[in-house]
């Protein structure tokens, strides 16, 4: 059932101030994220519905609770899509779970991310205030940019009420292409890929295989293939689908699971484990033992970042450690938004 | 438009001395302008109606010169203005006069292509073009391309979200931008991102994109590189109705096809920019659309195709496509000249930057069309239309008594309409001192007040380019009595989204 909770919700979280402070819970099926939570649930999933959707300008508005699916096949109807291609972990993933997370799924290096196609998003903030920014078009610099702020922030920032996305056509024709290459190979052929004119829309290694996907119409699938080469996959959907999903057998596992983002043409870091390359090189999955402050420290020599994406210590902190002054920045936006600390306390950080 | 800052308290002799002193131990030779005939070049950004005669401008040659001007004047707490190129249109880099104007414009190095990652390494004062230019050896290029790209600074970029006409297809700068480097007031620099897609923490990339120099001083920026399509054809129809090319365009969006670029002008455009620049654009036209198609050799005949399909449908009375490179360039360069040629046609003009749905595109046209023709002012269209985009230029003469006001009044209805139909006061131009008045109308009083905590985040002196951007809200409530007192309120009907 369709429901605008906006008010009730604010209410809550204004009388958390001085009460207790709330974990923000959608779907749930992103729970194992981010460090363990803590606080009185608020539930936002029942806060559902397509608010406007028109096709003809590639915009959707939703309500936060919506499930990703309820909105996919909406987009769907009309041969349109969420070009970000998020990942759901879940039949009950909602889109404000989505957005908090700030997930993408393999299409990401080529048509961006889920805060690229953010354009506005209402919230509540700390204090209980529902605040409106960004809006519906396209292009709008007025005030600073706190919907895309929003993305990745794992609801320690606002409550996403409802959000408003750019959505794109779909391709009318796919086509998934396989190479028996090593992970250095595979990694030098993606960068080689992507600096061509080639109409790319996903690009991974997993076990000797590499695996590339091209979009678009029938025409310019056939003349890709004709460039590229490689042997033409008829499961390619699903496995893209079980990539996105993490329901390759790569990810059935109890061993923690690290994301590495990196320069794409970066060398494979010298860490103990498995990898899994994705976005053509700078997303890489990693199942390993190692110590947090190991990975971290490998994944900043390589000039990137890792995150303890699931299992392992989720008391310890789970993400990148950052400088001092950065840090700072951080605490103080928390401030900004939150100066009660109510909102997801210590979610994303031990600090805040 | 009548927004100019507040009257700037002047700074006691004895700070003064101190600052230009200070000013004078970290920076070299010939950085450190403190003549009036050397500050006035400095005076204005692209917006000339307003000129303030900066107290000094700095003009570091490192990053660690940049460093220690701001640290100068948090010290002594002096405000600080950051400067690229000055070819910002919402007076985001007017000086103050009590304030010092920070120009990046010797920070011009590019430090290094990497074309294994597809990103280059640049200083802030380097030139969007000269980015393109130093990756073309590589095949690649960055995308994003402001009309003013061959003077535009990348730090200036980075600071307004800017956009340009192959946006549509490629994005902002918010989109093609990987990481940058940059100072506080306090003297820490911060990194963000890098060659990677993503950064540790909050997306502080995104919320310094567009922060018109209120949060930091950026000192570095990392831009993604695309490799460079190896076909690109342009599409030129001509409308006898404008009504009709916006027709087109919503048309085309909705088909599901995306063009990397989607411009349109109007008859006043048309003609200043065929005089100007001889693209041999068809003269009698009500309204152009130039549409360009990139990427493969399949790909761009099969847009050409669909594009001229639907072009022909909304009543186009001629379409043509470009042949070869050269002719490719020459329509372009007639829309990428044409607000200098629309600045031909009067003593002065001004822009608007107002942002729409699509499908709105035709009927707000009309209604500028009509309140053109109501207040006795031409105005010229000239936009990225793909986008939703408008820039109306409003066409005056300053010295005219009563022109500019009734400029700033047709301005403020062209951006009533554009709210009014579930728009933007600004797309790409940046707030500045300009549309500061228009703020308090789109957003509420909560939202002003969460955009200044985030200010204080950064900033808790307001030391950097104070007053631009965001409007106090005394200012606001100011602003508000004023129009009910008149009897009017300036936006009744405003949606809040
Ligand atoms: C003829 C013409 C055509 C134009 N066409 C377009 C267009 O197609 N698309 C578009 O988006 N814009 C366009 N513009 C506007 C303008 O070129 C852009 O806004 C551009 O990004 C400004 O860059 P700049 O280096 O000139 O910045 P400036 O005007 O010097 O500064 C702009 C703002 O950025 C801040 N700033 C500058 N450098 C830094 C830095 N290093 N760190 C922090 N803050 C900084 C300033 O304080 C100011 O607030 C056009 C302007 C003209 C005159």
């Amino acid at each position: 059932m369709d429901a605008d909770l906006s008010d009730a919700l604010a209410q809550t979280v204004r009388a958390a101030a001085s009460g207790e402070p709330l974990q923000i819970v959608g779907g749930g099926s992103k729970s194992f994220y981010g460090r363990a939570a803590r606080g009185k649930p608020l539930p936002v999933a029942g806060h559902r519905g397509i608010v406007d959707h028109e096709p003809t300008e590639l915009v959707i508005t939703a309500r936060a609770g919506t499930t990703l699916r309820d909105l996919e096949a909406a987009l769907a109807t009309h041969h349109q899509m969420l070009a970000f291609e998020p990942p759901h972990f879940g039949a009950e993933a909602t889109l404000g779970g989505t957005i908090a997370c700030g997930f993408s799924g393999p299409r990401r290096p080529y048509a961006g991310s889920a805060r690229d196609f953010m354009l506005g998003a209402r919230i509540i903030n700390g204090k209980g205030e529902i605040l409106s920014f960004g809006g519906r078009v396209m292009k709008n610099v007025a005030g600073y940019d706190v919907s895309r702020l929003m993305v990745g922030a794992l609801g320690t920032l606002g409550v996403l009420l409802d959000i408003s996305l750019k959505v794109l056509p779909r391709p009318t024709a796919e086509l998934t292409l396989t190479f028996n290459l090593s992970a250095e190979q595979a990694i030098a052929k993606m960068n080689a890929c992507a600096a061509r004119p080639l109409p790319l829309s996903a690009a991974c290694h997993l076990r000797d295989t590499l695996y590339i996907r091209v979009s678009g119409s029938e025409e310019t699938v056939r003349a890709a293939h004709a460039q590229l080469g490689g042997d033409r996959r008829t499961d390619g959907e699903e496995f893209w689908r079980g990539l996105r999903e993490h329901q390759l057998d790569f990810f059935k596992t109890d061993t923690p699971l690290w994301r590495l983002s990196v320069p794409p043409a970066a060398p494979l870091a010298p860490l103990s484990g498995e990898w899994l390359i994705d976005w053509g090189g700078t997303q890489r999955w990693l199942k390993s033992n190692a110590r947090p402050t190991e990975v971290w420290e490998a994944a900043a020599a390589s000039s990137g970042h890792a995150t303890l994406f699931r299992g392992g210590d989720r008391a310890g902190e789970v993400f990148q450690p950052l400088p001092a002054a950065l840090a700072r920045l951080h605490a103080n936006l928390k401030r900004a938004f939150d100066p009660a600390g109510v909102l997801n306390p210590g979610r994303y950080s031990t600090a805040w | 438009m009548a927004a100019p800052l507040p009257a700037s308290e002047p700074l006691s002799r004895d700070l003064e001395r101190r600052l230009i002193a200070g000013l004078r131990r970290v920076l070299p030779h010939g950085c450190l302008l403190t003549t009036e005939e050397e500050r006035r070049p400095y005076e204005c950004d692209g917006l000339s109606a307003y000129r303030r005669l900066p107290l000094a401008v700095a003009m570091p040659q490192t990053t660690e010169q940049v460093r220690r001007v701001l640290t100068t004047c948090q010290e002594l707490g002096v405000p600080v203005v950051a400067r690229g190129a000055g070819t910002g249109l919402s007076g985001g880099a007017l000086p103050l006069e009590n304030g010092v104007l920070l120009s990046l414009a010797k920070l011009s190095r590019i430090l290094s292509i990497d074309p294994a990652n597809r990103v280059a390494h640049v200083q802030p004062g380097v030139r969007n073009l000269a980015i393109s230019e130093a990756a073309a050896p590589y095949g690649l290029y960055y995308a994003p391309d402001p009309s003013s790209q061959i003077a535009c600074s990348i730090g200036g970029n980075v600071a307004e979200n800017a956009g340009g006409v192959h946006c549509l297809k490629y994005g902002l700068t918010v989109h093609n931008v990987t990481g940058i480097k940059f100072i506080t007031i306090d003297g820490d620099e911060i990194a963000l991102g890098g060659e990677s897609l993503d950064g540790p923490g909050y997306d502080l990339l995104a919320l310094m994109t567009g922060s018109e120099g209120m949060l930091g001083v950026v000192v570095e920026v990392t831009v993604k590189l695309l490799p460079k399509p190896p076909c690109a054809q342009v599409v030129v129809a001509a409308f006898g109705d404008i009504v009709h090319a916006g027709e087109a365009v919503a048309a085309i969006i909705a088909s599901g096809f995306i063009p990397a670029g989607l411009e349109m002008m109007d008859r006043l455009a048309i003609r200043a920019a065929e005089d100007y620049a001889h693209a041999g654009y068809p003269m009698g036209a009500d309204a152009l659309l130039l549409c360009e198609l990139d990427g493969t050799r399949e790909e761009v005949a099969d847009g050409i195709a669909r594009v001229r399909e639907i072009m022909e449908r909304c009543g186009a009375t001629g379409v043509r496509v470009s042949q070869d490179e050269a002719e490719r360039r020459k329509l372009w360069a007639g829309r990428k000249g044409a607000f200098p040629a629309v600045g031909r046609l009067a003593p002065d003009y001004y822009c608007m930057d107002g942002t729409i749905p699509r499908k709105h595109i035709a009927h707000v046209l009309a209604e500028i069309n009509r309140l053109s023709a109501a207040y006795g002012l031409p105005v010229a269209n000239v936009f990225h239309a793909g986008d939703g985009n408008l820039h109306p230029l409003i066409l005056y003469d300053a010295n005219k008594p009563g022109d500019l006001e009734r400029t700033e009044e047709l301005g403020g209805e062209i951006l009533k309409l554009c709210i009014a139909v579930g728009g933007t006061i600004t797309g790409e131009h940046g707030v500045g001192v300009e549309k500061i008045d228009q703020m308090c109308a789109q957003f509420k009083p909560e939202e002003l007040a969460q955009y200044h905590a985030v200010k204080h985040a950064f900033d808790p002196r307001g030391l950097l380019n104070p007053g631009k951007a965001v409007p106090t809200l005394v200012r606001c409530a100011e602003l508000g009595a004023m129009h009910v007192h008149d009897g009017r309120m300036k936006f009744p009907e405003l949606e809040r989204f």
